[in-house]
């Protein structure tokens, strides 16, 4: 009797859960259906759901009228390079916090958590005429710094709580076996270190694929990721829904499955490690 | 001797990420303080005279900036209370027993990794356009009058917007504080007769004030910046029922070229996001000390 109750209990759990994520999934849902069917049945009324002529028709069209693979190229660039950088200033630092950590170490964490909270406007203006001078508008060099330097608290936070959670009672070990300090990171902490050093590489390619404050101020064409490439599809020009939705599946999909999959570093990397 | 070797070491390591950041806030920041005391238009590069708190004076006074301020106020906390209540209600929902736990996770978590600008776009036309978008179709279907969203409402539209792209946040790290939660005490406090509002109320919503603080904090911080949803839907229309500073800011630099009034506008956004920052920096330090 219980059990059929719990039973019962848990059919209706699945069909309100199922509701509530399908409606939140809802608008990907439609964009991916809508890339899939020509302009006349994208505003057809009533709308279409599945029984539409299925075709790739606006995938191709997006790759040879607006040069998808230019700009897909710029958001690689971008979110590696920016990756990259952070991390060759990011590791050394974390590392010494985590395990030589002074009185000043908190504050140093804080202060860098600070600078997260300027607004970007307050910074702009000089960021923008200083690019202009020096002729980095439109240049994926600029945006990498950019990008590096917006998520660089980020990354140093998010590897501190990894690095914090390896003993330091290995590293002595080490050091009492006589292991200098190149062969203590190469054979010690790296190997502990990697998952870690991954979860914040998948945050901050995210992160940076996502960034739609600088990369739409300060670039145009050259240097443009796909933030760019979308926003070129905010005025209408005739009946395009379909073409919008083939440009924006491709401008997702890749981060979403890239999302999907770390998940679980996500809450750890945004929240400062306050929430694990 | 050792231990003054590892702080040397450990300085010098810490070194580069620091001057950089430091580099990096320090030196802009000091240029828009800089340039917001001059009379400085991209269309007259040649002469920049000073003039004190004059562009202060003229953004302080412009309408538009008032107007901004209450948007930017009404759009951050419009979003927080929608993705705090939300987050804890789907939170709630995501912590039952169901199947397909797994899958339903990853549809309501999806909406968080697509770019603001996509996000936009596809509410914009797909979901609010008054003809072909699904709600106005919806609406019609159920016999009631479609509204156009982004012309009658446009503040309301960028709140629903970017409160459906930060909801999957707000659930992700409230449910990974309710799965923190002991069961133990949950079934005390059944056995002592609690109902479930009552477990809800004086079990799990205190064990999910940090969490909850921890949201609003880090949205703030990213909702005060709004730009890409507004640039690509309503340009801060009609008029500038949905400019928030951010965008005023940007407006000034890009398209009046008034580089002295939007830097004065920069430093008025600076002060504006750090007396919410000390004001939520005190509240998540109360929390963490607890």
């Amino acid at each position: 009797m219980a059990r059929s109750v719990s039973i019962q209990r848990k059919i209706g759990m699945t069909i309100l859960a199922w509701s509530v994520g399908l409606l939140i999934f809802f608008p990907i849902l439609w964009t991916f259906l809508t890339s899939f069917k020509s302009e006349l049945q994208a505003i057809s009324i009533p709308p279409v759901f599945v029984d539409f002529h299925w075709t790739l028709e606006n995938y191709r069209t997006i790759q040879t009228q607006s040069n998808y693979l230019h700009f897909m190229m710029n958001s690689i660039y971008l979110s590696l390079g920016s990756t990259v950088l952070g991390l060759i200033f990011a590791i050394p630092a974390a590392w010494a916090m985590a395990f030589s950590p002074t009185e000043r170490t908190k504050d140093i964490l804080l202060w860098m958590l600070s600078t997260k909270m300027l607004p970007a406007v307050g910074v702009l203006i000089p960021i923008y005429l200083l690019f202009v001078r020096f002729g980095l508008l439109d240049s994926r060099l600029g945006l990498i710094v950019v990008l590096f330097l917006i998520n660089l608290p980020i990354i140093v936070w998010m590897l501190y709580t990894y690095f914090k959670e390896i003993p330091g009672e290995i590293l002595e070990a080490a050091r009492m076996d006589g292991a200098g300090l190149a062969k203590e990171i190469v054979h010690v902490l790296a190997p502990m270190a990697v998952p870690g050093i991954a979860s914040t590489i998948l945050l901050n390619v995210i992160l940076s694929w996502n960034e739609a404050f600088w990369t739409l101020n300060l670039t145009t064409s050259n240097a443009a990721p796909l933030t760019q490439f979308i926003a070129s599809f905010s005025s209408p020009q005739g009946n395009f829904y379909a073409k919008l939705s083939a440009a924006s599946m491709l401008a997702i999909a890749p981060i979403l499955i890239v999302g999907w999959f770390s998940q679980k570093q996500l809450v750890r990397g945004l929240t400062f490690g306050a929430v694990k | 001797m050792a231990t003054l070797h590892t702080k040397t070491a450990a300085r010098a390591m810490m070194a580069p990420a620091v001057i950089v950041l430091l580099i990096w806030m320090a030196v802009p920041l000091a240029m828009t303080l800089y340039f917001s005391t001059l009379n400085y238009t991209l269309y007259n590069p040649i002469s920049q005279p000073f003039v004190g708190f004059d562009n202060y004076s003229y953004f302080l006074a412009d309408p538009t900036f008032l107007a901004a301020l209450v948007n930017t106020l009404v759009l951050v906390v419009g979003v927080l209370a929608i993705t705090v209540i939300g987050g804890i209600l789907v939170a709630l929902l995501l912590d039952q027993d169901f199947y397909g736990v797994n899958i339903v996770r990853l549809l309501v978590i999806a909406p968080f990794f697509v770019m603001p600008t996509v996000a936009a776009l596809v509410w914009k036309n797909m979901m609010m356009n008054p003809v072909y978008g699904v709600i106005g179709q919806f609406l019609t279907a159920i016999g009631l009058t479609p509204i156009d969203w982004m012309t009658e409402v446009p503040l309301l539209s960028i709140i629903i917007i970017v409160a459906w792209q930060w909801l999957p946040f707000a659930t992700l790290i409230l449910l990974t504080s309710l799965q923190s939660l002991s069961a133990d005490q949950k079934e005390a406090a059944e056995m002592d007769g609690a109902g479930a509002l009552s477990i809800f109320w004086y079990i799990t919503l205190p064990h999910m004030s940090r969490a909850i603080t921890v949201v609003i904090l880090i949205q703030t911080i990213f909702l005060l910046s709004i730009f890409a949803e507004i640039l690509v839907t309503t340009q801060g229309g009609p008029g500038s029922q949905s400019t928030n500073i951010t965008y005023l800011v940007a407006q000034q630099a890009t398209s009046y070229g008034d580089i002295g009034a939007a830097s004065a506008g920069g430093i008025v956004a600076v002060v504006l996001a750090n007396i919410v920052a000390i004001f939520l920096v005190r509240l998540i330090g109360k929390n963490l000390d607890a």
